[in-house]
């Protein structure tokens, strides 16, 4: 019989969801279980009516197991659409204030709801559709575990949707990319060990002896999230059926589990993961094996014995001891070697193949975004210098660097890594449009570079304008006219993620026709070859 | 002995040492003689899937 044990699973969560809102201690808790409630309940009542009880076919033990890739590619491009138009709202709400609606849609609330919607749902939906796709091919092994790959995509799921409306209602424990309460935590925990016994256990039961080096890099995104995850959330529930918590940590040791979390989920969520992304996914486009294997191992392990060092760099001129700080620096400007080493290795991948930068949009998105995993990595360890973090810390320049890396490196190459995927999980002969890959490159490009630009001029005049003494030592500023300074910027930066967002959107049509099966009749991007004439 | 102290002590010697061999004995190990040819072939493996 399909589905039964998931049904009778089902019905019980759904059920603690009703005694969740009924024994609500609070009014936030209350309502958070009616939400869940209503989506288990729907996704309860999905399943008994795909019910069958007809004998199950037994699984080709051969076959790659891609379902849950194709969900995730899908789920990957409606959370892009989602979170980018969310940043979008805010970044108006910034620019023009009326935009706050109270209380469920004001800026505190929407923008944890952008962060964890760019950040877990877009991001996080890539990362785990795309490591099972490498994993498979790299290791010549169907998924571990059976079903659980599709639980780990659901649950997945469920977390996003109780993170998202938890903010809206204003559920939060305030740490920043962690924000949601401590029943959450839980459950993502669950979710996330299943991930890994998927991942960890399609590698055990590989063909191939040797494990790519994408792999190493999946595999050290997943085990070092679950570590962060698990410590940074250690809290105590003020009651079993509310939606309160007290940290474990007090004081700057909370701030520093904050930050040791905070910048890792960067490096391990942001960076190697991606960088998982960048080995399988440009050498199968361009179709070149990585510059050097080598260096690529040399990469993982500087990467991941000095990431986990750099949090304190956050903490700059705060009560966190001072030796700290300077560790926190010191690694942050080391980090800059293994990444460049990183990009230089992706770039190089290209060698003898550089004219399908010209020819092919997809290698153009994925070497952008390496690009800019270059810039971003140079002007982090940069702004990590103490006398630097002292004019850019705290002001816009900080969102600048964020969104050139978010922006640029982890949004191109994930787009890149969905436009290589979907027709070949599809069996599609090709995209439906490959110059609408072009519209879309070029829209994000001069989004990000609008973006960036704007936040660059806004934070270093921000910064300025804060430390601006007269000469008998007063500030010249009050801090209320350095944000009435800032509304052009804001503006600009608004068109700049409306453009980002618009080349989303027309990637979403784009796999969308890709899964229909259609192709847009167009001129390739090639060019086309002049006819032939007969001499005379 | 403070478990703190205790604790920081030890990460700042033998845990230090520790993890600088490791991380050394990665590097050179990686970059051994002979190491190029293993590389090269694991390179490749991208390309030595016949599925889709």
């Amino acid at each position: 019989m399909r589905y039964g044990a998931e049904i009778a699973w089902m019905s019980l969560a759904t059920f603690l969801a009703l005694l969740g809102a009924g024994f609500a201690a609070d009014a936030p808790f209350r309502a958070h279980m009616w939400v869940l409630f209503a989506v288990l309940a729907i996704g309860t009542i999905v399943l008994l009516r795909n019910v069958s009880f007809e004998p199950e076919q037994p699984v080709d033990q051969s076959a790659y197991m891609d379902g849950p890739i194709r969900y995730g590619a899908i789920a990957t491009v409606f959370w892009a659409v989602v979170g980018l138009l969310v940043g979008v709202v805010i970044a108006l709400q910034l620019a023009f204030p009326d935009l706050n609606l109270e209380p469920w849609f004001n800026f505190g609330r929407m923008r944890p709801l952008h962060t964890s919607a760019v950040i877990f749902a877009f991001g996080g939906n890539a990362l785990v559709a795309t490591s099972f796709y490498v994993v498979q091919r790299t290791c010549r092994a169907r998924l571990f575990g059976g079903n659980l790959a599709w639980y780990v995509f659901w649950g997945y799921q469920l977390f996003i949707v109780m993170a998202a409306t938890g903010y809206l209602l204003g559920i939060t424990q305030s740490r920043e990319y962690a924000e949601p309460e401590w029943y959450i935590d839980l459950f993502l925990t669950v979710v996330w060990v299943a991930y890994l016994a998927v991942f960890l256990g399609t590698i055990l039961k590989r063909k191939e002896p040797h494990i790519y080096v994408a792999n190493w890099f999946y595999l050290s995104f997943i085990v070092t999230i679950a570590m962060l995850h698990v410590v940074n959330n250690l809290a105590v529930p003020a009651s079993f059926v509310g939606s309160k918590s007290y940290s474990l940590f007090s004081g700057v040791q909370d701030a520093l589990t904050q930050w040791w979390y905070g910048h890792n989920a960067v490096g391990f969520f942001l960076t190697a993961g991606f960088l998982g992304m960048m080995y399988y996914f440009i050498p199968k486009q361009v179709n070149r094996p990585v510059y050097s294997y080598r260096l690529s191992i040399i990469h993982f392990w500087s990467l991941i014995f000095m990431y986990i060092w750099a949090g304190p760099h956050h903490l700059h001129y705060t009560a966190l001891p001072d030796w700290a700080q300077t560790l926190g620096m010191v690694f942050s400007i080391m980090l800059w070697m293994p990444s460049w080493g990183g990009m230089i290795n992706g770039l190089m991948t290209l060698s003898g193949a550089w004219d399908k930068l010209r020819t092919d949009p997809i290698v153009r998105m994925m070497v952008t975004a390496v690009a800019f995993y270059g810039m971003a990595t140079f002007e982090g360890p940069m702004m990590s210098i103490k006398a630097v973090n002292s004019l850019s810390h705290y002001t816009d320049w900080t969102i600048g660097h964020v969104h050139s890396g978010a922006l640029g490196w982890n949004g191109l190459i994930s787009f890149g890594a969905v436009y290589f995927m979907v027709p070949r999980l599809w069996n599609r002969e090709r995209l439906y449009s490959v110059r609408m890959v072009n519209w879309h490159f070029w829209l994000a490009t001069l989004g990000i570079v609008i973006y960036a630009a704007s936040m660059w001029v806004s934070g270093v005049m921000q910064g300025l304008m804060w430390r601006e003494y007269d000469e008998q030592g007063f500030l010249v500023y009050s801090f209320a006219e350095s944000v009435a300074a800032m509304h052009p910027y804001y503006v600009m930066r608004a068109l700049g993620g409306a453009l980002y967002l618009s080349g989303v959107v027309i990637m979403a049509w784009n796999i969308f026709m890709t899964i229909r099966g259609h192709q847009r009749e167009e001129v390739p991007t090639t060019g086309t070859t002049p006819a032939l004439q007969p001499a005379e | 002995m403070e478990t703190y102290t205790a604790m920081r002590h030890f990460a700042d010697s033998w845990g230090l040492l520790g993890m600088t061999v490791f991380f050394v004995g990665v590097v050179l190990f990686t970059l051994r003689p002979g190491s190029k040819k293993h590389a090269d072939a694991a390179s490749r493996i991208p390309f030595e899937d016949d599925k889709p």
